[in-house]
C-alpha cells in the first residue's frame, strides 16, 4: 500500500526550466463566492462609490507590483500591469456597472461579476490558444476588485515563511513577482500553459514551473515532498529514496553547468598558447542581442537584415533600418556588429512581379545582384547603415559577392552615399569596414584580388558547400551528397584565409560549420580569426578553444588535408573530438 | 470619417500588453475611434473591447476615425500595428 503511494508521477506542461525539491506549500483560496442581492433606492449611490473604492485599492495594489517588477525586471514586462490598470479604468465596462447598479438595484459585486462573465465568455468563444491568456489576465484583475469588494485577504505568497514549493490551482502574474528566491523553489498549477505570462515571468525570475497539472491541486494535503522537474514538465509526488538522490544529482550537474557558463562568460576565446581568437553571433533579432552577450559573445558576427523586410508589410524605409540599426549599435557598443545587406530573393523586393519566377532562384536574382540593379533600394540600406553608424561600431558586409567587378560597384554606392550625407552635414563613421561573404567557390578562388579591396571576409559554408558540390540541400535525394568536410570545400577555405592574411585582412566564418565542435579544432588550426556562431553554442566553442593549443591544431589540419575523402575526414573529426571532449558529456547534458 | 485596413502581424496577436499599447495610443485622440473585424465593431479606447476582438496573427481590422484628428489617429494606430507593437 505504502509502495503504491511512492513515486507518483504527475505530467503537466513545462512553464520554465529547473529542478526544484522541496516540501508543497499549498496556497489555499477560496473560490469567490457572489450573492445577489437587492438594494433600496436610497443605497444605489453608496453602492457605487463602494465599487469605485474597490476599483482604486485594486489599482494601487497593482501600481505597487508594477513598480516592483519594473524594477527586477524592466519596463518591458512591467507593460502587463499598465494593460492590468486599464482594465480597471476601462470606462465601457464601468459605465455597464454603474448603470447596472443604478436601474437593477443590485450590489455591485453582481453586477461586476456579470459584466465580467460576460466578456470572458465572448472571449472563450474564440479557438485561438493565446486568447485564453487574455481571460486569465482579465480574471486576475477582477478577482481582485470581488476581494475588495467582498473583504477577503486572500493568502499571499508573502506567508510562506520556509523554503517550499508553491503548489495552487492558479497563481497570476502577480502572484509570480511576489515570490522571493530562497522561500520559493518553484511552482505548480492546475491551469495554464507553456505561453502564458505566468510561465514568461518565472523563466525571466528563474523559478522552476510546471503548470496544467488538472486535479493536482485538490488531491494534495500540503507538506509532501515534491520534485519539480521543469525541464520535462513534472511533478514526482513522495518520492522513494532513490527517486530523490537521481534528481538531486540531476539539479547539482544544472547548476553546475549554470556556474561553469557564467564563468566563461566573462573569458575570451584564447587558446592554450594564446593565439586569440574573436568569438562572435550570428543574430536577426535585436532581442537576440542579450542571449549573444549573456552567452559571452564578444559581438555580432553577422545580423541578418531580411528579417526587416519580413517583419513589414512594406519594404522597410530608411528610417526603419534605422531605428533598428540604431538600436543594434546602441545596445552593443562598446563591441561591433556586422550589418549584412540584404540577402534573398530578388523576388522580394522588385516591384515588378514578372521577374518573380526563377527556375533556379539559388543561382538566380538575388542578394547582391539584385542589390546592384535597384541603386535606391541598395542605398536607402547602405544611407541607413552609415547614419546609425557614429558610435564606430558598425561595419558592413555584402553577400554574395562573386566577382571584384560587385565589390568596386557596392563601393562606389557607398561612397556616393557617403558624399551625400557629409554634404547635409549628417555624422557617420568615416572609418567603417566593409567586408564580403566568402560563399561562391569563385570568391574564394579570387580571394587574393578581393582582399585588396576589403576589410574582411566572413565565410559562409552553407551555401560555399552547396555551390561547390552542386548539391541543392533541400533536395532529399542528394542530401547525402552534402558533405560539409568535403575536401574541396576545406581547401577552399584554406585558400580564402591564407590570401586574406596574405594581404593583412582578417578572415572568420559565420556559417553552420562554426557552430560545429568537431570543426572548431580544425578552423583554428586552419588560421580562422573569428568565429560567428548562434548564439547558444558561443559558450561551447569557447570551451573548446580555451582548452586546445594552436600548434596542435595546425598539426590535426595538416593530417586532415592529406585525406581526400569527406567521410573519413569527418570519421577523423569525430574521433579526435570524442578523444577530447567526448567524456565530459560536452556542455549539453 | 477616415479609415484604414490593416493586418495583425505580431505572433501573439492582439494580447494584453499590445491592447495597452493600443487604447493607450487612442486614447490621446479626440475623434471616436472604432475597430472593426467580422461583424465585430468596438471601442478603440477600451481596453476590455479589444480584449474581446480576438484579433489573432493574421486576422484583418480596420481601424475608423471620426474627429478632428482623425487623419493622424488612423495614421499612428496603423503604425502600431506595422511595428507589432514593439515585440518579435
Amino acid at each position: 500500500m505504502k509502495n503504491q503511494k511512492k513515486n507518483r508521477i504527475w505530467l503537466g506542461i513545462s512553464a520554465s526550466p529547473g529542478i526544484a525539491i522541496g516540501r508543497a506549500y499549498r496556497l489555499d483560496r477560496e473560490e469567490i463566492k457572489i450573492r445577489e442581492e437587492n438594494l433600496s433606492s436610497e443605497q444605489v449611490e453608496d453602492e457605487i462609490l463602494r465599487f469605485k473604492k474597490a476599483l482604486n485599492e485594486a489599482k494601487i495594489e497593482i501600481s505597487r507590483l508594477k513598480e516592483n517588477i519594473a524594477k527586477k525586471l524592466g519596463p518591458e514586462h512591467a507593460r502587463l500591469f499598465e494593460a492590468y490598470i486599464l482594465i480597471l479604468e476601462d470606462e465601457f465596462i464601468n459605465q455597464q456597472i454603474f448603470t447596472g447598479i443604478r436601474n437593477e438595484k443590485k450590489n455591485a459585486e453582481f453586477v461586476y461579476n456579470r459584466v465580467i462573465q460576460k466578456t470572458i465568455e465572448t472571449i472563450s468563444l474564440s479557438r485561438d490558444e493565446y486568447l485564453k491568456e487574455r481571460v486569465a489576465d482579465i480574471t486576475a484583475v477582477s478577482n481582485r476588485v470581488l476581494n475588495r469588494l467582498l473583504g477577503i485577504m486572500p493568502q499571499t505568497i508573502e506567508t510562506l515563511k520556509t523554503p517550499g514549493i508553491i503548489v495552487a490551482h492558479s497563481l497570476g502574474p502577480g502572484d509570480v513577482v511576489q515570490m522571493k528566491k530562497g522561500n520559493v523553489l518553484g511552482f505548480v498549477t492546475d491551469i495554464g500553459g507553456k505561453t502564458s505570462h505566468v510561465a514568461l515571468l518565472a523563466k525571466s525570475l528563474g523559478f522552476p514551473a510546471v503548470v496544467g497539472l488538472k486535479n493536482f491541486f485538490s488531491s494534495l494535503k500540503g507538506g509532501e515532498t515534491l520534485i519539480l522537474d521543469g525541464d520535462e514538465g513534472e511533478v514526482i509526488l513522495s518520492p522513494d529514496e532513490t527517486t530523490l538522490k537521481n534528481y538531486e544529482a540531476k539539479r547539482e550537474r544544472l547548476l553546475e553547468r549554470k556556474r561553469s557558463l557564467a564563468e566563461l562568460t566573462s573569458l575570451t576565446a584564447e587558446t592554450k598558447d594564446k593565439k586569440k581568437i574573436e568569438l562572435s553571433a550570428n543574430i536577426e533579432l535585436l532581442s537576440d542581442v542579450d542571449t549573444a552577450l549573456e552567452n559571452g559573445a564578444q559581438g555580432i558576427g553577422l545580423f541578418r537584415t531580411e528579417y526587416l523586410y519580413l517583419a513589414s508589410s512594406n519594404l522597410p524605409d530608411e528610417d526603419e533600418q534605422y531605428q533598428a540599426y540604431s538600436s543594434l549599435a546602441r545596445k552593443l557598443h562598446p563591441q561591433n556588429a556586422i550589418i549584412r545587406t540584404f540577402d534573398m530573393g530578388g523576388d522580394k523586393f522588385a516591384q515588378d512581379a514578372e521577374r518573380a519566377y526563377e527556375a533556379n532562384p539559388f543561382l538566380g536574382w538575388r542578394a547582391i545582384r539584385a542589390c546592384l540593379d535597384l541603386p535606391d533600394f541598395f542605398k536607402t540600406q547602405l544611407r541607413a547603415i552609415l547614419k546609425a553608424s557614429s558610435l564606430g561600431n558598425l561595419s558592413i558586409m555584402l553577400p554574395m559577392i562573386s566577382s571584384l567587378e560587385e565589390l568596386l560597384k557596392s563601393k562606389e554606392f557607398l561612397e556616393e552615399v557617403k558624399t551625400e550625407l557629409r554634404g547635409k552635414k549628417i555624422p557617420f563613421d568615416e572609418n567603417i569596414k566593409i567586408g564580403i561573404m566568402i560563399e561562391i567557390p569563385s570568391a574564394a578562388l579570387e580571394a587574393d584580388s578581393l582582399a585588396k579591396h576589403c576589410d574582411f571576409f566572413s565565410i559562409g559554408t552553407n551555401d560555399l558547400i552547396q555551390y561547390t558540390l552542386a548539391v541543392d540541400r533541400t533536395n532529399e535525394r542528394i542530401a547525402h551528397l552534402y558533405q560539409s568536410f568535403h575536401p574541396s570545400v576545406l581547401k577552399l577555405i584554406k585558400q580564402t584565409v591564407e590570401e586574406g592574411h596574405k594581404n593583412g585582412i582578417w578572415v572568420g566564418m559565420c556559417g553552420e560549420m562554426a557552430t560545429d565542435p568537431r570543426a572548431t579544432s580544425l578552423l583554428v588550426g586552419l588560421g580562422l580569426d573569428e568565429f560567428s556562431t548562434s548564439p547558444l553554442a558561443v559558450p561551447q566553442i569557447k570551451k573548446i578553444i580555451r582548452s586546445i593549443k594552436f600548434e596542435e591544431a595546425r598539426q590535426l589540419t595538416e593530417e586532415v588535408m592529406k585525406l581526400s575523402d569527406s567521410k573519413d575526414i569527418e570519421r577523423f573529426l569525430d574521433e579526435d573530438y570524442q578523444r577530447k571532449f567526448g567524456n565530459e558529456n560536452s556542455i549539453r547534458i | 470619417m477616415i479609415q484604414k485596413k490593416i493586418q495583425v502581424i505580431n505572433r501573439l496577436g492582439l494580447h494584453a500588453r499590445p491592447a495597452a499599447l493600443l487604447v493607450q495610443k487612442a486614447s490621446k485622440f479626440q475623434s471616436e475611434i472604432r475597430l472593426v473585424k467580422d461583424e465585430y465593431e468596438l471601442n478603440a479606447k477600451s481596453i476590455m473591447s479589444v480584449m474581446m476582438l480576438a484579433a489573432e496573427m493574421g486576422s484583418f481590422i480596420t481601424i475608423k476615425a471620426w474627429g478632428e484628428d482623425e487623419v493622424q489617429a488612423v495614421e499612428e494606430l496603423a503604425r502600431l500595428f506595422e511595428e507589432k507593437f514593439g515585440e518579435d
